[in-house]
């Protein structure tokens, strides 16, 4: 398991050709989750089309105002402002359509927005769950949260601030393109080419911001990396005093981040009076040109024909250049954002195209009903004895009752190609048998149980379970029909009670806190402050290693499986404890398989068939008596524990 | 608490004053510009002179140049200080973590002691680049707005009083509307994010349980609340634009209709009347004006939101450690002898809870000490007043004749080394996982420490052995080679005192015993706490202790507990039985 890939490529500068192509597939995603908000996205078009329709119009008034009413009016010797007026509540309509129209997207957009992120962190948290333990083992925690926060979070701002924006820009610029073409076509020519000046700046500006913000997100991954593995040890820091080591590499790569951060800020905050600066300077040289042109009276191309410039046009034309540039620097401000909100997406569908778990099991587990002849009759109702549905490929479907034998044949394993760690392991478990794996740390006895329940696929030989080869059961039900209580205790925020019922949801209160007496947890429970609805949070983080190991014990218990493994299930349990938990599971699995993994001795003995191994070999097997006869490996180890007396 | 953040400005109060001050000119530049291009429209477009519009125009290229150098000025003077300031504040939070008690780290929690020094910063850190560059902005622009366009024409600039105030309201009512909605959704997005690190670290138990279905119900339920919450706090936001332009659109309407007939009646002479060009910089200022207003309201969103963020950053940093080096100072550990003195502990410091019960013993230096007890019975708690990790509630604790409160605490931690029952390896090499024993440690010194410790014959039959890559929280290391690496770094430091606490659950019995061989033999005069489930583990100590319930119940060797301790002997029959019952 060593040599862990670091996830997808975070931060690493994709070459521009290669930026493009991946970005075209991101955005074909992001516009699937979109697009099935299709009636709405129509109506924020239009929406936004009569919004910056209302925009141009507003600025188109300047003219109108000046060359149709005021000139006019200046003339004449008795002013009559009803024409104004009426022009006037005339573009109050307009206006207000506008106004009506932002207002609407805007809503409808924050729905959109918050409505496409819900599907998107709905579905990959859905799709994580289906995801092999192999994906776990080789990407970082920290890694994949991020996808949930960091990605989600720059994705919401694009959603529902950049691309309305954009769109609405786009609009603008193209209203506002058209307006001034039929003003004048040779003022127009002059913006289109500062325009392409102010881009190419923009360009360089962003180029190299951008660039920073690789580099930031990156330094900021390893900050945050840092500083999460080392608060979770920061009690062995103190009980090393090695506080101020730690400090250094702290510093270290807090400098580097804050050197990248302010580089890629800099130039960020340096675009915007840039581009405006630039726009005041395409102003200037309008104003010049155009005021010569009206001068010198050359002839002016419009839409409207050949013609001459009238100063309302120049004005209004001026103010047009205006808003053809700002919606263009707007734009390229938040190229920043949509930049890094594409990355953040691209992780995020990386994720989703991870492969899920393959399960192309069709046995399934049911609840079967007895008759008195002893055939089997499926039922939905909770009878309390199973049967595997096993449908046969010329249509019939036989059941097979559970009855918790697993046998492994010749199986091998290795997590990584090449690295096998379990060679050719045979195991029989007959109903009823309580079977052991002993043996020293890293020679596979946690492997074989995570095999048995399909965490991981063996390479070559068989598993069955109940005469049924493993892979032709489907997952779900084959974990059902196992209960394991893993090495390291996992619990989840919520009371103790919710913890114990998640071995079985429809417990009741009842049963739950049968459990916890049949294990012996129901002690210190009612020690609790708040007995069994005390919260627990943090992992159980109030709670002591062995308190944490009794609840994960109950919530086994109370699901009731005929099969259980125990991996080191009791090892933070003084034994006193122990002894009485074993008592307790002893009863619960009269009759039932139980995998066994420990290291006490003690806690073994009892097994009906006990394994030793060792590299991933099975060297020794038989019960306690057999292997102390045998004087092998069983023998050093048991006798090995009382050699110092 | 703005006091306190404040403080992590230091080397940065340059830029982070300048920031202002450059904005301020920009903003004066910007104010400006408008000016100029109504004087180029009335004095040369209007009057078609080449000449004024040569003039004006050059004015405007010098203002549009000013305005982008300290633009550009303050864009990076404000890059500058806000990631400066980031970088202080993570480095004293951090800082000041690394003289947290345990107490202390317990209190806050690993999770939110991380959330605190990423996410939190970064909200600071972006409410800070709002407020150097806008927070003066804004203001600036609106005041001089103002003036420019009394200063214009006060027969039409009284519009904006009007307007203004109804744009003030409505962006107020918003915020004071928005503001809780944001409280409960950033406390919605907490929850998420455990679920989905429970999920992650528990993705065993979940896929053992087949309990898919119900975690993402689980989530989607959480995701489902922040669906609401937000699309109806955006809603509300987005009032913001049609609001804006509803105003703008108003005053410009007004601003028309006022303009127009003045500028009728006073024949547009842009001395003593008012003029087309006077009318469209107006009609510029509008913008300013109303925009101002607006970042303004933006600002104050960032700020109220970034509160909580600021609050929970200066928790962190107002914590003060009450550990402290003692007045004493003493920086030599006589030796390894531990004396407790009536002491008891409570977690809490409350008296009526105590997890320690008047625990009084004496431990010469260099005996090996089993300490045994049921799960719950505060074995941890004990061993952990030896190094000081906790003050004692009352009585005393004494270490080579010195009460602990009396020792410089660096000195008495590398004398008593600790090997944590919820140990950690850090991502890194072995050897560098190591060296946390003792920096200057040799491959020598490394080798025999981890003879000693059973870890060597392992490290061995990894390909890079020594250089072998431990990953974060030593995912690749089993649990049992994990705490025997532990144990190894822990004798590095050579101590006169070593715990052990549950440190060898995970080893099989025989590695066990030859751990305790190896100390026995090589580190004789070094005192052995042993915390430990397995009677083998502690029987040959010279002396065990038998804790319930935070009380000492027995102290005596193997051979006296096994005829005094009921406990004791309970303990030792239900290990033996399984192996006598099968001598038989």
């Amino acid at each position: 398991m060593m040599n862990k890939g670091r996830g997808p490529m975070r931060g690493q500068p994709l070459s521009g050709k290669a930026l493009k192509k991946v970005n075209r597939h991101t955005i074909q995603r992001l516009m699937q989750y979109i697009s099935k908000y299709k009636l709405p996205f129509i109506a924020v078009a239009l929406c936004i089309i009569i919004s910056s329709v209302a925009s141009v119009v507003a600025s188109r008034f300047l003219q109108t105002l000046i060359d149709d009413y005021i000139e006019p009016l200046l003339v004449q010797p008795v002013p009559d402002f009803s024409g104004l007026s009426r022009m006037l509540c005339l573009m109050g309509a307009v206006y207000l359509a506008g106004v009506l129209a932002t207002l609407l997207y805007n809503r409808i957009m924050a729905v959109i927005a918050q409505g496409t992120l819900k599907e998107i962190r709905d579905d990959m948290f859905a799709h994580m769950q289906t995801l092999p333990i192999k994906y776990f083992d080789t990407h970082t925690f920290g890694d994949t949260m991020s996808h949930f926060t960091n990605d989600t979070d720059t994705l919401r701002q694009m959603i529902s601030q950049s691309i309305p924006q954009i769109f609405a820009s786009a609009i603008s610029v193209i209203a506002v393109f058209c307006t001034m073409l039929s003003i004048s076509v040779w003022l127009t020519l002059v913006v289109v080419l500062a325009t392409i000046l102010i881009l190419k700046v923009t360009a360089k500006i962003a180029g190299n911001s951008g660039k920073y913000f690789i580099a930031q997100q990156t330094s900021l991954a390893s900050v945050n990396g840092y500083i999460e593995e080392m608060m979770n040890g920061q009690k062995v820091v103190k009980v090393f005093c090695h506080e101020e080591k730690a400090l250094e590499e702290f510093n270290r790569r807090n400098d580097e981040l804050c050197d990248n951060a302010t580089r890629a800020n800099s130039y960020a905050n340096v675009l915007g009076p840039v581009n405006n600066n630039l726009g005041h300077l395409m102003y200037a040289i309008l104003a010049i040109i155009g005021g010569a042109m009206a001068i010198i009276g050359v002839p002016n191309l419009s839409l409207a024909g050949m013609g001459v410039l009238t100063l309302g046009g120049i004005a209004a034309f001026l103010q047009l250049s205006r808003n053809f540039i700002q919606p263009i620097s707007q734009v390229s401000q938040q190229l920043n954002s949509v930049v890094m909100a594409m990355a953040g997406a691209e992780r995020i569908f990386a994720l989703m195209d991870e492969k899920s778990e393959e399960d192309q099991g069709y046995v399934t587990l049911v609840n079967v009903r007895k008759e008195k002849d002893g055939t089997l009759v499926e039922t939905d109702e909770k009878t309390g004895v199973w049967a595997w549905r096993h449908p046969h490929q010329d249509g019939s479907v036989t059941l097979t009752e559970l009855r918790g034998d697993v046998r492994l044949a010749n199986v091998d394993f290795a997590y990584e190609e090449g690295k096998e760690v379990l060679h050719d392991v045979t195991v029989w478990a007959e109903p009823g048998q309580k079977v052991a794996f002993v043996g020293a740390t890293g020679a596979g006895k946690t492997t074989i149980t995570n095999l048995i329940n399909r965490f991981y696929d063996i390479a070559d030989g068989k598993i069955r379970y109940d005469g049924i080869n493993i892979n032709k059961i489907q997952k779900p039900s084959l974990r059902r029909s196992l209960g394991i209580v893993l090495q390291d205790v996992n619990l989840f925020t919520g009371t103790v009670m919710e913890n114990i019922r998640y071995g079985r949801l429809d417990a009741t209160d009842e049963e739950c806190k049968a459990a916890a007496r049949l294990v012996h947890a129901d002690g210190f429970i009612e020690m609790l402050p708040e007995g069994y609805n005390t919260v627990l949070s943090g992992n159980g983080s109030g709670l002591s290693q062995g308190q944490r190991q009794l609840i994960s014990i109950a919530r086994a218990a109370v699901a009731d499986p005929p099969v259980m493994i125990l991996d080191e299930a009791t090892s933070s349990i003084d034994t006193r404890t122990e002894s009485l938990v074993q008592k307790g599971m002893d009863n619960l699995m009269k009759g039932r398989t139980v995998f066994v993994i420990a290291h006490r001795l003690s806690t073994v003995q009892n097994s009906d068939v006990i394994m030793v191994l060792d590299h991933g070999r099975i060297i020794e097997r038989g019960n306690h008596e057999e292997l102390i006869a045998k004087k092998g490996t069983y023998y050093r180890l048991y006798t090995g524990a009382f050699e110092l007396e | 608490m703005i006091k306190r953040l404040a403080g992590s400005i230091r080397e940065f109060k340059k830029p982070t004053l300048l920031t202002p001050l450059l904005m301020i000119m920009e903003v004066a530049m910007e104010c400006l510009i408008p000016m100029i291009m109504s004087k180029l429209v009335d004095y040369g477009i209007n009057a078609q002179n080449m000449q004024q519009i040569l003039f004006w125009g050059f004015l405007l290229v010098c203002a549009a140049a000013l305005s982008l150098f300290f633009g550009a000025m303050a864009g990076r003077t404000a890059a500058v200080a806000s990631c400066g300031f980031a970088r202080n504040l993570r480095r004293d939070m951090y800082e000041n973590i690394q003289t947290f008690n345990f107490r202390s780290i317990d209190k806050f929690s690993t999770a939110s002691l991380v959330t605190r020094l990423t996410t939190d910063v970064t909200n600071v850190q972006n409410a800070f680049l709002v407020m150097t560059r806008m927070a003066f902005r804004s203001p600036v622009m609106l005041i001089v707005a103002f003036v420019m366009t009394f200063s214009i024409e006060a027969r039409v600039a009284w519009v904006f009083l009007l307007v203004t105030p109804i744009l003030a309201l409505g962006l107020f009512l918003i915020i004071s509307k928005v503001h809780p909605l944001f409280t409960s959704i950033f406390r919605t997005y907490d929850k998420l994010n455990a679920v989905v690190q429970e999920n992650l670290h528990g993705i065993r138990v979940v896929k053992s349980f087949v309990r898919e279905k119900f975690e993402i119900s689980k989530f989607n339920g959480i995701s489902q609340r922040i669906f609401k919450d937000f699309s109806k706090a955006e809603k509300l936001l987005s009032l913001n634009m049609p609001l804006m332009q509803f105003c703008m659109y108003a005053c410009m309407i007004l601003i028309s209709w006022v303009g127009a007939r003045l500028i009728v009646t006073t024949g547009g002479d842009p001395v003593t009347g008012f003029s087309t060009g006077e009318l469209m910089s107006m009609l510029t200022y509008v913008m300013q004006i109303l925009m101002s207003l607006m970042m303004l309201s933006m600002i104050f969103v960032m700020l109220t939101m970034s509160r909580a963020s600021a609050q929970r950053i200066a928790e962190v940093l107002e914590e003060r450690s009450d550990l402290h080096d003692g007045e004493k100072n003493i920086k030599d550990v006589p030796d390894g002898s531990i004396d407790f003195n009536h002491v008891n502990f409570s977690y809490s410091g409350a008296k009526d809870h105590l997890s320690l019960k008047d625990i009084s013993l004496h431990i010469p230096s260099g005996a090996t000490v089993g300490i045994l007890g049921g799960t719950g019975s505060a074995k941890s708690t004990l061993v952990n007043l030896i190094p000081r990790l906790y003050d004692v509630t009352e009585g005393s604790v004494f270490v080579g004749g010195h009460d602990v409160r009396d020792y410089n605490l660096e000195a008495l931690r590398n004398q008593v080394a600790v090997v944590l029952q919820k140990n950690v390896l850090f991502s890194g090499t072995i050897k560098d996982n190591l060296r946390w024993g003792n920096e200057n440690a040799t491959d020598e010194e490394m080798l025999h420490a981890c003879r000693q410790a059973q870890a060597d014959e392992f490290i061995q039959s990894f390909p890079n052995q020594y250089d072998t890559y431990i990953e974060q929280g030593g995912t690749n290391v089993s649990g049992g080679q994990k705490q025997r690496l532990c144990i190894a770094r822990a004798l590095l430091k050579k101590p006169k005192i070593l715990i052990m606490d549950d440190s060898t659950s995970a080893v099989d019995t025989r590695t066990d015993a030859m751990i305790r061989k190896a100390m026995r033999e090589e580190l004789p005069v070094t005192t052995k706490l042993i915390i430990a489930q397995r009677i083998s583990s502690v029987q040959e100590a010279d002396m065990i202790i038998v804790l319930d319930n935070g009380a000492i119940s027995a102290i005596g060797t193997h051979e006296e507990l096994l005829r005094t301790s009921p406990i004791y002997q309970e303990v030792y029959y239900t290990q033996q039985k399984g192996g006598s019952s099968d001598d038989e």
